[in-house]
């Protein structure tokens, strides 16, 4: 059950409707803009980082005086300031804002969350100094000191799931949408992987192993299943239209919730630890298929003859865009744990490509379309320039496409080179330097849009914007949409 | 779906599943690796180089791991003798297996590059002794100290070229530059471990072999 029927002309339940939704807009304010503010802060900064590490890969001597401006902790300040500062707090931020509304009441405990954010932001600001200063767990994105920084990530996220479990026993609708699935399960996953990859006892290829179930959960349990969660609501919210099947849904949800967590091994197809295991994350690698179609049908046949809403929507461009990339990363993702073709993209760009499909395309295009739709609902203004957002949406689409490709072109190139024993390991590394600089342009392309989303979220929050009456792309023939009640900003 | 407790222990159950899967049962599987004779655990300067290794990420552009032959080409590559096997990493807390090839692989880098100099000069900069190698420069690693000053226990890097210190001034080592080359060096993996599967030694506990 969707919450949002089309509206019609007003009338009592339409009104009450309304009501709820404004109620619960207005419980979330604080810690949402709270959550979206810290977000947009650590986007910069992965960002600045980002960019230095991209530089440096065909520029080695630049910057090289210092341990804390080397490489290995510039791209690992950038994966953490990314993944745990903007994906993290954008999706708590969504979460704390959609969750009240799907179940039709006010966000409890406000402060609790509140104090969860800011902790959450604290382990962050120290996990991450300590990273520059060479203090470093080692592995892969577990990097943030075990006992400086990531408690405070716990305790934080744990604080936020409170005031969202509480909130939802206070829940005043019986049935439960698919994105409360996505979202409340998310905050159970997360502490449970972040614990299991932070136990300190494990050692050699064990290590390896936990440190592959982490990291390919962190994406598929916390990163895509709020992503997605966000996706089933705004999907069908801007087009005033159910999605195209339940039970696919429900399919979709659960086989994700198995499948998905069985994925890790595929990171070491090849690699030291026993063969069975590195087997069943294939196999359950294959079974993606399942979600990933179910999930798919739904959102894309949900869009079907309504492709012109994109035109007039930011939210929808971000959203379904996101969860094209979902589909197509989905597919990669299958491809790639194959061994035959493992063999090739393996210790490659080609993963770096793929990595940044997924959190970039997929889940930071759905939080952009996100804080499109949710800010104006906050700070009652309506976003006060078209055309940044349009300069927002095609910087980063056009430098993600030239990022995506450039990288995955020269991955399959370097692995070919590395397979064949005649060709010298210097051509691997040759082959993959038009890529790299490919890559530094489409970085700086993704850092003029930020920088043009970052000003226009200033703009909104500052309260420097002229309020709007109509909406922002009004100028683009609205397809969809009757008459609004009046003094309802939807 | 209607019930949040339905909703919760179903996802408990399934993260709970892959947990068993691939953390729990290997956990006790490999709870009885044999340590390879001819592995030595590592020395306090090679342990502190292997800090330095972690602190500035050199697992994102090196792998340590051979795959098997039959696989791939990494030992036709040269970069080995034999597929590594979980045996080969029971003294690495925290793994170092890496994911990625920018650079070449490191697991037998001290049977192929065992010089000291070489590994140094090296990290100096790489591209001293490998022109096309896109390899950040370590040059915090050292200090360039006046030639009078350097005492006769300072390891001394002779930095030929464009690279090299102005006249007067000497390039030294720092305690970290040599922790992480006798790191670097002691990295070889080139025993034979190869046995049948299921054998045993003769207090009864399982060899190591090549395809566990």
């Amino acid at each position: 059950m969707i919450t949002s029927a089309r509206p019609t002309p007003a009338g009592a339940h339409e009104r009450a409707d309304i009501d709820v939704r404004l109620r619960a807009d207005l419980s979330s304010r604080g810690p949402v803009l709270l959550a979206f503010g810290s977000a947009i802060v650590w986007l910069l900064v992965g960002t600045v980082f980002g960019d230095i590490a991209s530089f440096k890969l065909h520029l080695p001597d630049w910057l090289v005086q210092q341990a804390w401006l080397t490489f290995g902790r510039m791209r690992t300040v950038h994966l953490n300031a990314m993944i745990y500062g903007w994906a993290s707090l954008a999706m708590v931020g969504v979460s704390l804002w959609i969750i009240p509304r799907l179940v039709h009441t006010e966000l409890r405990y406000g402060r609790l969350a509140r104090a969860g954010i800011w902790l959450w932001n604290v382990g962050l600001v120290l996990g991450n100094l300590g990273i520059l200063a060479g203090y470093n767990d080692g592995l892969e994105w577990l990097e943030m000191h075990r006992y400086f920084a990531d408690p405070w990530l716990v305790v934080g996220g744990g604080l936020v799931g409170i005031a969202l479990l509480v909130t939802l026993m206070a829940r005043e609708v019986d049935h439960l949408y698919v994105s409360v699935w996505y979202v409340m399960a998310a905050y159970l996953w997360f502490p449970i992987i972040f614990a299991v990859g932070n136990w300190p006892g494990f050692t050699g290829v064990e290590s390896g192993a936990t440190n592959w179930f982490y990291a390919h959960n962190a994406l598929g349990l916390w990163l895509t299943a709020i992503s997605l969660g966000a996706a089933y609501y705004f999907i069908p919210k801007v087009l005033g239209r159910p999605v195209y099947s339940y039970q696919l849904s429900l399919l979709g949800f659960w086989s994700l919730a198995f499948f998905y967590a069985l994925n890790g091994m595929h990171h070491l197809v090849g690699g030291p630890i026993p063969e069975w295991m590195i087997t069943t994350s294939i196999a359950a690698s294959a079974l993606m298929l399942i979600p990933v179609l179910a999930t798919a049908v739904n959102h894309h046949i949900t869009m079907v003859g309504r492709f012109g809403a994109l035109r007039y929507s930011p939210t929808l461009r971000f959203v379904v865009l996101g969860a094209i990339a979902y589909t197509a990363v989905s597919l990669q993702g299958m491809l790639t744990a194959l061994r035959e073709v493992n063999r090739i993209t393996h210790f490659t760009q080609w993963t770096i490509a793929h990595s940044h499909v997924g959190v970039y395309a997929f889940v930071t295009f759905v939080m952009f379309g996100s804080i499109y739709y949710i800010l104006p609902r906050l700070v009652q203004r309506e976003w006060p320039s078209a055309r940044l957002i349009q300069w927002h949406f095609w910087l980063v689409l056009l430098g993600i496409a030239l990022y995506v490709i450039a990288l995955t072109v020269v991955g399959v190139r370097q692995g070919l080179a590395m397979l064949d024993p005649q060709v010298s390991f210097q051509r691997s590394v040759e082959v993959t330097i038009p890529g790299l600089v490919a890559r530094s342009v489409a970085a700086l392309a993704l850092t003029a849009g930020h920088l043009v989303f970052v000003w226009h979220y200033w703009l909104m929050v500052r309260g420097r914007a002229p309020a709007r009456e109509t909406l922002v792309f009004h100028e683009a023939r609205p397809i969809l949409y009757e008459p609004e009640p009046e003094g309802a900003l939807r | 779906m209607m019930r949040v407790w339905l909703l919760l222990l179903g996802a408990l159950a399934t993260v709970g599943f892959a947990f068993i899967v691939l953390v729990a049962v290997p956990g006790v599987m490999l709870q009885d690796v044999p340590r390879p004779a001819q592995l030595q655990p590592y020395t306090a300067e090679q342990a502190r180089g292997r800090e330095v290794y972690i602190a500035n990420g050199c697992v994102y552009c090196h792998s340590q791991q051979i795959r098997d032959p039959a696989f791939t080409t990494d030992v036709q590559r040269g970069w080995g003798n034999r597929a590594t096997v979980p045996a080969d990493y029971v003294y690495d807390r925290p793994h170092l297996l890496g994911t990625m090839r920018t650079g070449p692989d490191l697991i037998n880098v001290g049977q192929r590059l065992p010089d000291e100099g070489w590994q140094l000069l090296h990290l100096y900069n790489p591209r001293t002794v490998v022109p096309w190698s896109i390899m950040p420069a370590y040059p915090y690693l050292f200090a360039v100290r006046d030639s009078a000053s350097v005492g006769p226990d300072a390891r001394v890097i002779a930095v030929p070229g464009k690279y090299a210190p102005p006249p007067g001034r000497v390039v030294v080592a720092t305690p970290d530059a040599m922790a992480l080359a006798a790191y670097l060096i002691s990295l070889k993996r080139d025993y034979p471990v190869t046995a049948p599967a299921g054998a045993r030694d003769s207090a009864g506990r399982r060899v190591a072999h090549t395809m566990p």
